[in-house]
């Protein structure tokens, strides 16, 4: 039992996230082709594909430095809105993580929101506009508050997990305010975003590898 | 899908190579998919970029040359590319007066050129200034959306802020200038026919034989409405009356009209839509004081049209005569 986030925890839960992604690559690109452009799935299994073989490849030591070299896969082979997104989201908490060599929860969840202010730096999304923010502030919120009460990493991270599925399955009935899906306007009712779906899937990575 | 191909997957690439070999004057790094004019970068001049996704050619591979733009990034078809590729563009082109972005509104493409102007600040110090189209009529703009699209007014405003340039103006001058066009114009198009991305091998999306879609986006975004096909005289007042409602175009020194084919509308066509979008304009007084007609932002196979207005005035009309040497665009050299 760890409690902490090493390097190693740290590639696991990557790897997790990659699975994932490649298991739920058709779902991806089906709920995308509703209200997007139906690439997401393709997209972020390129990206998450790459990033397996540079971690592979690189064997990065320090939690910081396996964030690092995610975002920077990701910025590179990802393109589309989701590149920058999710690039920006792991080279901030890479930056919040520092260079020591594991992260307590309390660190881990300071990286996780830093990750969260990256994205709305860069898509400047608010709550409800029906993006990955819808899921992903909440389980930031969720987790932070946990921790904070003394909860253990992995029974915090069960909680944000809840609290991101929560808020990936409210984004149905919203209407979409960014991206190509708010061009359809009340077209976008009734779809649940992508973005939120394939950002529950990092969120259910850490529940599932971090904290023993 | 029949289409003159051999492996979806390497359209783009391929097309690349015969840019090279058929446009010697233009050099073409295969690796990053940046086409770049020959002599770049320009001493002393501000370097032009622009890029996106495949599938809207000529744009933006074609406009590149004297007069117009120093590099244009292709990502794959209807994808944005990444911040790597014009991260390198943008060191490449800066010739020590700053490099300007031209970005289409569109949320991966702003993306990728916000953190590509942020790289290679980072790692050269070279002054980057982006100028974000957005003249799409068909979408309503407003603070819940993305804003509009950015689609026809990018050709003409890459001529003219290229001539700009090729005047050694200051980057903030060209910015101004760009910024300028943008203002001043606006687009309207409609899809007779879906394109067909290769990778996805059919139609975007179906209309029917008797079917149009006004309002529509150069990647098959929805339009408008979906209405029942009319003639061409129908049509060009359903793209002119919107855009005529956006901007006032009376007065001045009239207009640039600019007639666009998307791909899979013959000539001859584009030629009687522009015929009924002239009489709209004399009807309503509004000077039409140069024309373009023909396909130059397209979207695949799509057939269709758009129809951009841009509002004139001496200085712009000067920049957009000046001499340009491009694949697509070639005047006045």
């Amino acid at each position: 039992m760890t409690t902490t986030v090493d390097g190693g925890a740290a590639t696991a839960w990557i790897s997790e996230f990659a699975r994932l992604v490649a298991e739920n690559k058709d779902l991806l690109t089906h709920l995308d082709a509703a209200i997007g452009d139906a690439d997401h799935g393709t997209n972020m299994d390129r990206g998450m594909t790459a990033v397996t073989a540079a971690l592979a490849e690189n064997a990065p030591a320090s939690p910081a430095e396996v964030l690092k070299l995610t975002g920077m896969r990701l910025v590179s082979t990802v393109g589309g809105a989701s590149g920058p997104l999710y690039g920006t989201a792991f080279l901030r908490m890479a930056t919040a993580a520092g260079p020591g060599p594991s992260l307590d929860p309390g660190e881990f969840a300071k990286a996780l929101r830093a990750g969260l202010d990256g994205i709305v730096a860069r898509g400047r999304a608010e709550a409800g506009d029906k993006t990955m923010f819808d899921a992903l502030s909440p389980a930031a919120d969720a987790l932070d508050a946990a921790v904070a009460s003394g909860a253990s990493l992995r029974d915090a991270l069960a909680q944000a997990l809840r609290a991101a599925e929560a808020g990936r399955d409210s984004t149905i009935p919203m209407l979409a305010r960014k991206g190509r899906a708010s061009y359809l306007g009340e077209r976008s009712v009734g779809h649940q975003d992508p973005g939120a779906t394939s950002v529950t899937m990092l969120v259910a990575a850490a529940a599932a590898t971090l904290g023993g | 899908m029949k289409k003159l191909i051999n492996d979806p997957a390497d359209v783009v690439s391929e097309a690349l190579r015969g840019i090279a070999l058929a446009h010697p004057d233009l050099r073409v790094d295969h690796e990053n998919k940046v086409i770049y004019r020959g002599d770049a970068p320009v001493r002393g001049k501000v370097g032009l970029i622009s890029g996106g996704g495949s599938g809207h050619e000529p744009l933006h591979g074609g406009f590149v040359g004297m007069g117009m733009l120093d590099a244009a990034c292709a990502g794959e078809v209807f994808t944005s590319p990444v911040p790597d590729q014009m991260a390198a563009a943008t060191k490449a082109v800066d010739g020590g007066a700053g490099v300007l972005h031209i970005v289409k509104n569109y949320t991966g493409d702003v993306m990728n050129f916000e953190m590509a102007a942020e790289l290679a600040e980072a790692e050269t110090g070279v002054q980057v200034t982006s100028v974000v189209t957005n003249d799409d009529v068909a979408v309503q703009d407003s603070l819940y959306t993305a804003g509009r699209r950015g689609v026809g007014v990018t050709v003409l405003l890459e001529k003219i802020a290229g001539a700009a340039a090729e005047e050694g103006r200051s980057l903030a001058d060209v910015a101004a200038v760009a910024r300028k066009v943008n203002d001043n114009g606006r687009s309207m198009g409609m899809a007779l026919t879906s394109g067909t991305v290769p990778a996805n091998g059919k139609p975007t999306f179906d209309l029917g034989d008797d079917e149009m879609e006004i309002g529509v986006g150069i990647h098959g975004e929805p339009g408008r409405r979906r209405v029942p096909l009319a003639t061409a005289r129908q049509i060009a007042a359903m793209l002119v009356e919107p855009i005529l409602s956006d901007l006032d175009f009376t007065g001045g020194d009239g207009v640039i009209a600019f007639v666009n084919g998307l791909g899979g509308t013959p000539l001859l066509e584009l030629y009687v839509m522009y015929a009924e979008v002239a009489t709209i304009l004399e009807k309503s007084g509004i000077g039409v004081a140069r024309t373009l007609v023909g396909p130059y932002i397209t979207s695949l196979d799509m057939a269709g049209c758009s129809v951009t207005l841009l509002k004139v005035d001496d200085e712009t009309l000067r920049l957009w005569d000046a001499p340009v040497r491009t694949p697509a665009l070639r005047w006045g050299v």
